[in-house]
Parts: structure tokens; sequence; C-alpha cells
């Protein structure tokens, strides 16, 4: 089993102060085995924090992020399965889940990984599965009311995965839990 | 017997072999040696002769010899003081000694001879001594004449250290537990000590303020134990150092500074609370004495106590207090001409305003942009390399401010004063220009247009279109950075796709702008992809008067002239024709128009697009690129899966050939 922490759209310092405590004391170093950021962290501090918890780090540019060095997309392979990540500042209608299909079929993903919009999404259609792990911070968003901060923790095993949603609402961190397996069909090229 | 030893040194071992002897032969209560003939009084007596008498040698051991040994000897002395001390413990240990005794007779014997020496190691020393032996009740119960004693002492004699002892001592005993507070009140030890200390200011006008410091810092941790709910005793402590600090010029000494630093932190690890602190009216004056360099360390000690306590400062007052105290941070204090500040530790200082920026909150509307008011004014004095870190901050809490207002009625018969979202727009647009000309105009661009979504929610036409109208002046005048510029389109046409408050007008002057723009970025690439995403902008979902279909084609066929231009200069620069990316991900726009009902989207022009990229692919002169390979690949695989699905969708694809 492997652990892939996805995250982003935190806005630390300039919509939010630090991530929930709650948040702080689930994430420890160590358990985790690579983490996929969306990008907006957006400073430097931030991605220090993340390097701590694990070392395997990939991020994408965010608009608003101060380095300006991380890349538009990223693909990356964990176990058996594909994975792409794009913030989705880029990806135009905003949120629109079609053209972010588009773009999972252009970087040939099975699962791609995307933000900016700070809701928490996970949808399945016939290329994969998109998910969207919301703000960790539930930073202010124009697209979104009420943001409540949430993460995305996938469990990867062979050709399944388990991808973990964690929300606080209300100063309680809630979870749900949704299964997707892989087709070996899909995989071919 | 022993006073016939007068030679100091064999004096004192002597004397000091006697005290040991005697030490468990004395009549104390409830020792065998107690009887009609001895009782403690003579244990007391014995003890203090004793005491008496070594000091006497041992001062007279600093008087002997030539001058040029005085070190020598100082040191000697120095290595020989236990001895004397250990009378002192002697007395403590003798458990008849109550507080009477120690009051009538033990404590005035000590202290007389103490200062009658009139030697500065010695007074020094068994002060200290005094202090550290015997209990601290004791302590309390003789505070008049302790304190009493340490004016009468050798002007030499480091009085702050031991004062600073004995105010620890009691600090750690009003601390340890709740029962003995009342013996401080009862015997007035704040006043006591206060007095002390002035008094022995006073006697020393040229104590170095590091000591005058030391002792307001310790009296202020004694307060602060042993009277945590007496805001004005500790507002008198630092008044008082304010008193001594005037007149003086801002401090030098970097000792000194550390210990104001240690002095004003004592309140807020005390209370957790900068709020209580702010209270302490003197608290900003002694501020006013720290150097620049001070003042910010200071400030940030005060952010992180806020952080980290998560105390909530939710009036305008005590924010504009707030913004007196860091004020360091916040702007260049006059004397801050000096060095270079460190880039990473400025980043870090300005990082943690902002964070504290987001802190600041109160419920109540009209308070809260009271608060952002004062924030603004504090940070437009800042300078231009603070903004960009200051202002999104405040930005975005303004908007947070707009967005709680909306859901409220507007109120018609409201007050002219009051609160809302249009006068916030107010407030934001002049803030975020002064962004604009720092320079940073990616970010002020980046935030006009959120502005203008949050205008667009509140239905204000003409705000929406005159925070377009700044981010478009920023994008043609002040961003020529190539990638700056994608960014930049993306947003624009990101943010007018969700705009629904425009009328047709207004939409299509910020539309065909748009459009224009993304035609000229500089790559070809980034051009055909910006002009196929202006495409969305004829076409949104839930708004049924933004759906032309004509409109939408032209955009995608601009984009597929674009990306044949793009190939032919492929093959004209490098020889061989560049890849057929650019034309899936058209053919993908096409499809996502041709299902959402586009009727200028033909089967027709799907099937030829599809016709010419596989030509392209197979053609002698194509780069190899298995990623767009793989693209169209999928692409089909969906279009036949989309076929595969039935209903309605499945008759659209129906007759389109894969």
């Amino acid at each position: 089993m492997v652990l892939v922490l996805a995250i982003g759209d935190l806005h630390i310092p300039h919509r939010a102060p630090d991530l929930p405590p709650k948040f702080k004391s689930m994430l420890v170093p160590g358990k985790i085995q690579h983490i996929i950021c969306t990008g907006n962290l957006c400073i430097e501090e931030v991605h220090d924090y993340f390097k701590t918890l694990c070392p395997d780090l990939h991020i994408t540019r965010g608009e608003y992020d101060e380095d300006s060095r991380y890349p538009e997309n990223k693909t990356l392979t964990i176990g058996q399965f594909k994975l792409g990540i794009c913030h989705g500042h880029q990806v135009i209608p905003w949120g629109d889940l079609d053209s972010l299909a588009m773009v999972q079929r252009q970087l040939d993903v099975d699962i791609l990984v995307t933000g900016h919009t700070h809701q928490f999404k996970a949808y399945k259609h016939e290329g994969g599965v998109v998910i969207n792990p919301g703000s960790a911070t539930g930073a202010y968003s124009s697209f979104t009311y009420d943001v409540n901060p949430s993460f995305v923790l996938m469990d990867i095993d062979g050709l399944r995965v388990v991808v973990y949603v964690y929300e606080l609402i209300d100063g309680e961190v809630k979870v749900d839990k949704i299964d997707f397996k892989k087709t070996a069909t899909a995989s071919a090229h | 017997m022993c006073r016939g030893i007068q030679h100091p040194v064999r004096g004192l071992f002597l004397r000091s072999y006697l005290a040991q002897v005697s030490r468990d032969k004395l009549p104390d209560i409830g020792s065998e040696y107690e009887g009609d003939a001895d009782t403690v009084v003579d244990a007391v007596e014995f003890v203090l002769q004793n005491f008496t008498e070594m000091n006497k040698l041992w001062v007279r051991m600093q008087h002997q010899g030539p001058a040029r040994e005085k070190e020598k000897r100082e040191k000697e002395r120095s290595e020989l003081r236990d001895l004397v001390g250990k009378n002192l413990h002697v007395l403590s240990q003798i458990e008849g000694i109550d507080l009477d005794m120690y009051k009538e007779t033990v404590l005035p014997r000590v202290l007389e001879q103490v200062v009658n020496c009139k030697d500065e190691i010695a007074q020094y020393y068994l002060m200290d001594c005094i202090i550290q032996v015997f209990p601290d009740e004791y302590h309390l119960q003789t505070l008049d004449v302790l304190l009493g004693a340490f004016p009468q002492l050798q002007p030499t004699v480091d009085i702050k250290t031991v004062l600073s002892r004995l105010m620890e001592r009691l600090s750690n005993y009003a601390a340890s537990s709740a029962d003995v507070l009342p013996e401080f009140l009862q015997v007035e030890a704040f006043s006591k000590l206060n007095n002390a200390i002035g008094k022995v200011i006073e006697a020393q006008p040229d104590m170095p303020i590091l000591g005058v410091i030391t002792l307001y810092s310790s009296l202020l941790t004694f307060t602060l134990h042993v009277h945590p709910d007496r805001l004005d005793y500790a507002d008198q402590v630092l008044g008082a150092c304010v008193k001594k600090l005037s007149g003086k010029e801002k401090l030098e000494d970097k000792k000194a500074t550390k210990q104001i630093v240690a002095l004003l932190s004592a309140p807020l690890d005390k209370y957790n609370d900068i709020v209580t602190a702010l209270k302490l009216s003197n608290y900003p004056r002694v501020m006013e004495y720290l150097d620049s360099e001070t003042n910010k360390v200071m400030a940030t000690v005060i952010i992180q106590s806020i952080m980290k306590n998560k105390t909530r400062i939710s009036t305008a007052d005590r924010v504009e207090a707030l913004f007196e105290l860091i004020k360091g941070l916040i702007k260049d204090l006059d004397d801050a001409f000096h060095d270079e500040v460190d880039e990473d530790d400025f980043k870090e200082e300005q990082n943690s305003v902002a964070r504290l920026i987001q802190l600041l909150h109160s419920d109540d509307p009209e308070e809260m942009f009271k608060i952002i008011c004062t924030v603004r004014k504090h940070i437009l004095g800042g300078g231009p390399k603070r903004l960009p870190f200051t202002v999104p901050p405040l930005v975005f809490s303004s908007l947070k401010l707009v967005r709680q207002l909306q859901g409220q009625e507007e109120n018609p018969f409201g007050e002219e004063e009051s609160t809302t979202p249009k006068k916030i727009f107010q407030v934001l647009n002049q803030t975020v220009e002064t962004l604009s000309n720092i320079p940073a105009p990616e970010l002020a661009l980046q935030l006009f247009l959120q502005c203008a979504e949050a205008a667009n929610d509140c239905d204000l036409e003409p705000v929406a279109y005159e925070f377009f109208t700044q981010a478009y002046i920023l994008y043609e005048e002040e961003i020529s950075d190539s990638r700056a510029q994608v960014t930049a389109i993306h947003l624009i046409i990101g943010t007018l796709q969700r705009m629904h408050v425009f009328g047709v007008e207004n939409r299509d002057t910020l539309t065909h702008k748009a459009t224009g723009y993304s035609a000229k970025l500089l790559k070809k690439p980034d051009q055909c992809r910006a002009v196929y995403a202006c495409s969305h902008l004829f076409w949104v979902d839930d708004q049924d008067n933004v759906k032309d279909g004509e409109r939408v084609l032209l955009c995608l066929k601009r984009a597929l002239r674009i990306a044949n231009a793009a190939q032919q200069m492929s093959n004209a620069a490098r020889g061989s024709a560049g890849s057929v990316t650019l034309f899936v991900e058209i053919l993908n726009k096409y499809l996502y128009f041709f299902e959402k009902g586009n009727p200028q989207i033909t089967v027709a022009a799907i099937q030829s697009l599809i016709e010419l990229i596989t030509t392209e692919m197979h053609s002698d002169s194509s780069t190899l690129d298995p990623a767009a390979d793989a693209f169209f690949a999928s692409t089909l695989r969906y279009m036949e899966f989309q076929k595969q699905k039935g209903g309605a969708i499945g008759e659209k694809y129906e007759p389109i050939k894969v």
C-alpha cells in the first residue's frame, strides 16, 4: 500500500494564516510516500513544511505561487497508476469536468489531480478519475462559497485506489472514502 | 579563646573548625544539649558571635599587605567566603529560631555586622547569602528591615543583582502555591519593593541602563506572579521604567535592549494575550525607546504570541494600538537608513505580518470595515517593498466582508454611513491600484479580477466593468513577459467566462479585447490555445443568452489556422512539421461544443478534422510524438465510448467514423 497525499490551494499567507491545527496534527512525517500538490501554496515556508512530511514532493504552479519555477503540469507513475497534476487555472472553463477530461486524455494519465476551485471533487469518467482535493486551509475562493478545509489521501494498491477525503466541517474532521478500480484495458496504449 | 588568634586566615579556619565541631552540640530545641542553663538563645548567641568575629577577620584580610597585591587578596577572600557564610547556614538550621526570634535578634544582628563592616565584597556576598539561606516567609515578614539595609550598603555593591535575586525567590515562592498570595498582600510587598528599587536607583544616578532595566524586569515578573490581576501595578512598573529611560537617546547597548525585550515579553507570556498587554498604557511607551532592529524583534515576538494563542483582535482600536506597537515591521522607522536587511529575513517578517492580518476579524460588518480601513492606513505607509506582501491579505479580508454583506438584505432605509459592498469596492480599487505603481502588475491584475468576480456576484455591473478595465490596462501597458502574459490571459478569459452581470455591449467589448490579446501572444501554440479558450466566452452553459454557436466556430477555426501556421513555421524553421497536439486539442473542443448542441459544429467538420490529423500523423515530414499519438488515440476511444452510450449522445456520435 502506497499513501499519496493530494493537497493544495492553501494560499498562505494571502488568504489563510496556517493549516488548521487538526490537520497539522494528522499530517506527520514518515507516513506518506508521495505528496502531490496542485499549487497556490504560496510561500516557500509551506514548501519546506511539505518537504518535512515527505521528501518526494510534486508541485505544479498556481497563479499566486511565489516560486515561478514550478511546472504548469506534471506526470508521474506510482505503482500501476499514472498520475497527472495541473493547478487548473489554465483549464477553461474553470472546474468544467469535460475540459478537465480533455487534459486527462492529453496527459494520458489514469488519475488527474487538479485544484483552483477549492471544491473537493472525485469524478470518474471513461478516461479515468479526476480528483480535486479542495483547499487545505478553506481559503476564500471566488468560485466556491463556504469552503471547508479539505485534503485527500490516496491509498494505491495494485489496480485499486481508495480515495480518502478529509474535510473540516464545523470544527470536526469528517472522513469519506471512494473506491476506484482500474481496468486493464484502459491502460493499453 | 579564639579571640586570641588575630591573624585573619588562621583565625577564620580556626573559627570555621569551631563552627563545625559545635554544630551538632548546640542546645537547640529538642537536642540533648538543651537544659536549664543552655537554651536556644545561647546557641544563637554563640553562632552569631562566631559569625561576627569571622566576618571581621575576613574583612581585615582586605587591608593587609601592599596595595599592589589587592587583586590577589580579593581572590583569596573570595575563596574563603563560604567559611563565613556557613554560620548563616547554621543559623538557618537551628530549629528553635522562629519568626519572632529571627525578626528580633538574628536578622538585626546579622545586618548590623554586614552594614558596619563597610566592605564591598562582604556586603554583597552576605546579603545574597541571607536571601538564599533563610526561608521566603521570613523574608516577606521582614521585608522592611531587609530592604532598609540596601541603601546603607557601600555604593559599589552590586545591589541590583541581589535585589533581583530576592525578587526572583519571592516570585517563585508566589508561584509555588496560591495560599501564600494573601501574605504578599498583607505585607504590601509590591509597594515596598517598588520603593526600595526607586531609592536604589536614585542613590546611584550613574547606574548603567542595563541595571535599571534588569531591576524593573525582575519587579515586573514578581508583579505578574503575585498580583496577576493588578494591571495597574504592572503598568506602574513600566511607567517607572519609561521615566528612567526618558531623556536618554534610543538604546544602543545590546544587553540592555535584550533585557527590554525580556521585560516586554513577560506580560505577553503571562497573559497569553496581547489584548491585555495593550491595556498597559506604558507598554507602547517603553517600545518607543527601542532602536528599529529591536523594535522588529519585539514586534515579531508579539505576532508570534498572537498566532500561538489564536488571539482574536476584534476592534479597530485594538488594531490601531497593535499596529502602533509593531510599526517597526510595517514601515521604515527614521533611523533605519543603515544596513541592508537580509532578504529572507525581510520576507519572513512581511509574511508574518500578512498572516497577522488574517487574524484581525470582527463579526460585526461595521467594525470589520473599520478594521480594514485601519490596517490599510498603516500598510500604505510601508513602501513599495512591503506592499506586495501586505496588500493581498487585506484584499481578501475585504472580499470576505463583501461576501458576508451579500448575504444580508440591502437595507433601503439604512444609514448613509453604513458599510455596503460598493463602499468596500471603492476602497479595494484604490488599494489594488497602489500595487500597479510599484510595479507589481501581475499581482495587481489578479487582484482586480478577483474583485471583478466579487462585484459580479453583487450584481454591480459598472463596478465589475471598472475592475476589468483596470486589469486590461495593466495587461496592455505593464505585462510584457510572455509567460506572465499567458497566465494573465488564462485568468482574464476564465474570469470573463463566469461573468453574468454584463450587458451585451459591455460583454462584447471585453470579449473582443480578450480574443485580440489571445491572438497576439508571442508563441503560436500559446496563441492557439488562448484563442480556442476564448470560444468558451461565447457559450456559457448556464446563461441562455450566451450561446452564440457561430462565434464559437469562428474561434475554433481561427485556432485551426494558427495551428496550421505553426506547422508551416516548424517546417520552414526545422525542416519537419511540428506535433499534431494542437490539432487534437482543437478536435476535443469541437467535440465539447458538439455535445453541448452547437448546431454550427457539424459531423462533417469533425470528420474532416479527424482526417486532417490522421494525414498529418502519417506524413513523412511529421515529428514523432508518442504523447500526441496517445492523446489522439484516447480521444478516439472517448468518441467510441460515447457512441456506445446510446441514447441522445450515442445518436449524435453515430455518424462519425472513428
